[in-house]
């Protein structure tokens, strides 16, 4: 599949003034104009669904806008193609690996038969994440340049995954990792693209005090009293119970009201024994809200957000945590653990507080609920942290200069 | 108003930021990857870093205090590598020189916490640069003020801040056009003095407003 982005009712760039400032913008649009007629190819495993294709969505139609000439394509495979695919993502987090030899062999040959397929005579092309990554057997020698953006955390893979993809890594031209936390020693250039959201997106565009209070109403949530949120899955490893013990040690000292809201557990059967843990958890403690939304609930996570007096994501292991930049975006003070990406979104005392326990969790959501100047400040600040660094203008922003920086400095 | 010979050029500026392939946990580690890292590296996280944390308006200078306080819990160092200014600094070696001297003093006299882990690594990164003159030129005052609105931060940043390395001189790139174009030696001065540690960078911007206006008014 090849996608042109062409369509009318795509939000444009002039709609991103008002959020980012005009001087960002004539940045983009001078960056552009060195790159005008240029050509990008943007490779993935997936037209819809998933951070990197709802990313690609906004990306692809802004840089087009910008005079490049960007051409989206989704490699094509069978559902066998995409469990191995599954196993070797489990195993570059880490985790134990099933794979045998037929496995590999139906990669490289799904990747084969993409490379048939697909026409690779951009300037520029982006290939993203492990599924697509053999693609570049297409590069003809000494022909473009060629960029691995991973999206996934490669610092502690499985040894025999690794070494079976590391040959394809080794042959880009740079790798773009989310964080350095998530990068490992490779030979070849690693460059910081941090994932991003979108400002004018149903999950983050500014929302009428109405629109907010009538979610509220639907979930039973006093709109007076304080509340405390974590949005995220019913996943153990988002710890959702160990939030239930930091809010009953709150509750001893502040009056306050939990929201646990996220989805998974209707089609994740490990979700629904989460969601029966932290319900076991609660009991029936009615300042207890736990929703379980369905993945079109976008609006009313947006309205979630904006309600909250404070932002939870109390996660034992976490990628990127996209969740605490919505939160950050929507000026709430955040206390979220030191895991993953989030500290380098929560700079500690500055744009939120970073904890490592159930009761740091507990003691710094109390500080904040007693500090609303402190909590508005640092609220304020992570907003404008967002707003600099993991916006989508940003990520065009890193684009281009990615790209201007490849064509000023190549070695070829 | 006096004509000048060269307008001031604006430029626009955008950073890339390559992740270096040194990490610290501990101090004795921060002080080996001072002292190998790259000269981008340092820049990334003295210069550079304060650029990209331009909306915070207190205590936060550089990312090693950052660093020393947040995930080593150690105050009284990331006091100290706070107070280093970068704008005394013609050269990265002596602010390289600088935070080692400090860690080292710090890890002599404090053995015990210089053994200690830190909940987070330092991740050594280098800041790529890559410029553009943009079509905008000021040939006076009021051209200068009209364009200074429409610079990005960091392009302010660049011409405010980093200009001091590049130009080699305890001055920038304002201040410099000023006295070496305007002939208005005062404006440079208190240009000069704008304090961007106790500023935001767009409180700086607005200063730099004030005092151009005042100029413009006289």
């Amino acid at each position: 599949m090849s996608l042109t982005k062409t369509d009318p009712h795509v939000i444009s760039l002039d709609d991103y003034v008002p959020v980012v400032g005009a001087p960002e913008m004539d940045t983009l649009r001078a960056l552009a104009a060195q790159l005008s007629g240029r050509t990008v190819q943007m490779v993935n495993s997936t037209a819809i669904g998933g951070g990197v294709a709802e990313i690609l969505n906004r990306l692809i139609p802004l840089i087009q806008e910008l005079g490049l000439h960007p051409r989206w394509d989704v490699i094509t495979g069978g559902s066998d193609f995409f469990e191995v695919t599954k196993e070797f993502h489990n195993a570059l987090h880490g985790g134990p690996c099933q794979a045998r030899k037929e496995h590999y062999d139906l990669f490289l040959a799904t990747n084969e038969l993409n490379r048939q397929r697909l026409q690779f005579d951009c300037e520029f092309t982006v290939i993203h994440d492990p599924q697509p990554v053999a693609l570049i057997d297409a590069r003809a020698k000494q022909q473009g340049h060629w960029i691995w953006r991973c999206h996934i955390d490669l610092s502690h893979p499985n040894p025999e995954v690794w070494e079976f993809l590391r040959p394809f890594i080794y042959r880009y031209d740079a790798a773009l990792f989310s964080s350095p936390d998530f990068a490992r020693r490779l030979p070849i250039p690693e460059y910081l693209a941090y994932p991003c959201i979108d400002p004018l997106s149903e999950k983050n565009v500014e929302l009428d005090p109405q629109c907010v209070s009538g979610v509220l109403e639907r979930f039973g949530i006093d709109p007076a009293r304080p509340i405390v949120t974590q949005i995220s899955r019913f996943d153990r490893l988002k710890d959702p119970v160990g939030v239930i013990r930091a809010y009953h040690i709150v509750k001893r000292y502040r009056d306050c009201q939990l929201v646990l809201a996220g989805g998974g557990a209707s089609d994740d059967p490990e979700g629904e024994e989460v969601l029966s843990e932290v319900r076991r958890e609660a009991g029936d403690d009615p300042d207890i809200h736990i929703l379980n939304l369905p993945p079109w609930s976008a609006l009313e996570i947006n309205a979630l957000q904006r309600a909250s007096t404070v932002i939870v994501q109390k996660s034992l292991r976490e990628g990127f945590g996209l969740t605490v930049t919505e939160a950050l975006w929507k000026r709430k003070p955040v206390v979220a653990s030191a895991v993953g990406g989030i500290p380098a979104q929560v700079i500690h005392k500055h744009t939120g507080l970073l904890v490592h326990s159930v009761e740091g969790t507990a003691y710094q959501i109390r500080f904040l609920l007693s500090n609303p100047a402190l909590a508005q400040k640092m609220g304020e600040q992570g907003h404008e942290h967002v707003r600099e660094n993991f916006l989508i203008t940003s990520n065009v922003k890193r684009y281009l200069t990615l790209f201007l920086y490849s064509l000023t400095h190549s070695q070829r | 108003m006096k004509s000048v010979e060269h307008p001031f050029r604006f430029v626009t500026v955008s950073y890339l930021t390559r992740i270096g392939n040194q990490t610290a946990r501990t101090l004795p580690e921060l002080l080996d990857g001072l002292e190998e890292c790259s000269d981008a590296s340092i820049f990334y996280h003295t210069f550079q870093s304060l650029g990209r944390h331009h909306f915070l308006t207190e205590g936060f200078s550089n990312d090693f205090a950052q660093w020393a306080l947040a995930a080593l819990n150690l105050p009284a160092l990331a006091e100290q590598l706070a107070t280093l200014d970068i704008r005394s600094y013609l050269v990265l070696t002596d602010l390289r020189n600088d935070l080692l001297r400090i860690t080292h003093e710090y890890c002599r006299s404090h053995t015990a916490e210089a053994e200690r882990v830190a909940f987070e690594p330092f991740h050594f990164c280098e800041s790529l640069e890559v410029t553009i003159p943009v079509a905008w030129e000021a040939w006076t005052l009021e051209e200068f003020r009209h364009w200074l609105e429409h610079l990005s931060t960091s392009s302010f940043h660049y011409h405010f801040l980093s200009s001091r390395l590049r130009l080699g001189l305890r001055t920038n790139d304002f201040s410099q056009w000023f006295e070496n174009e305007l002939e208005l030696p005062d404006l440079a001065k208190n240009t000069n003095q704008i304090d961007v540690y106790t500023n935001t960078i767009e409180g700086a911007r607005v200063q730099l407003y004030k005092i151009v206006d005042r100029e413009l008014a006289a």
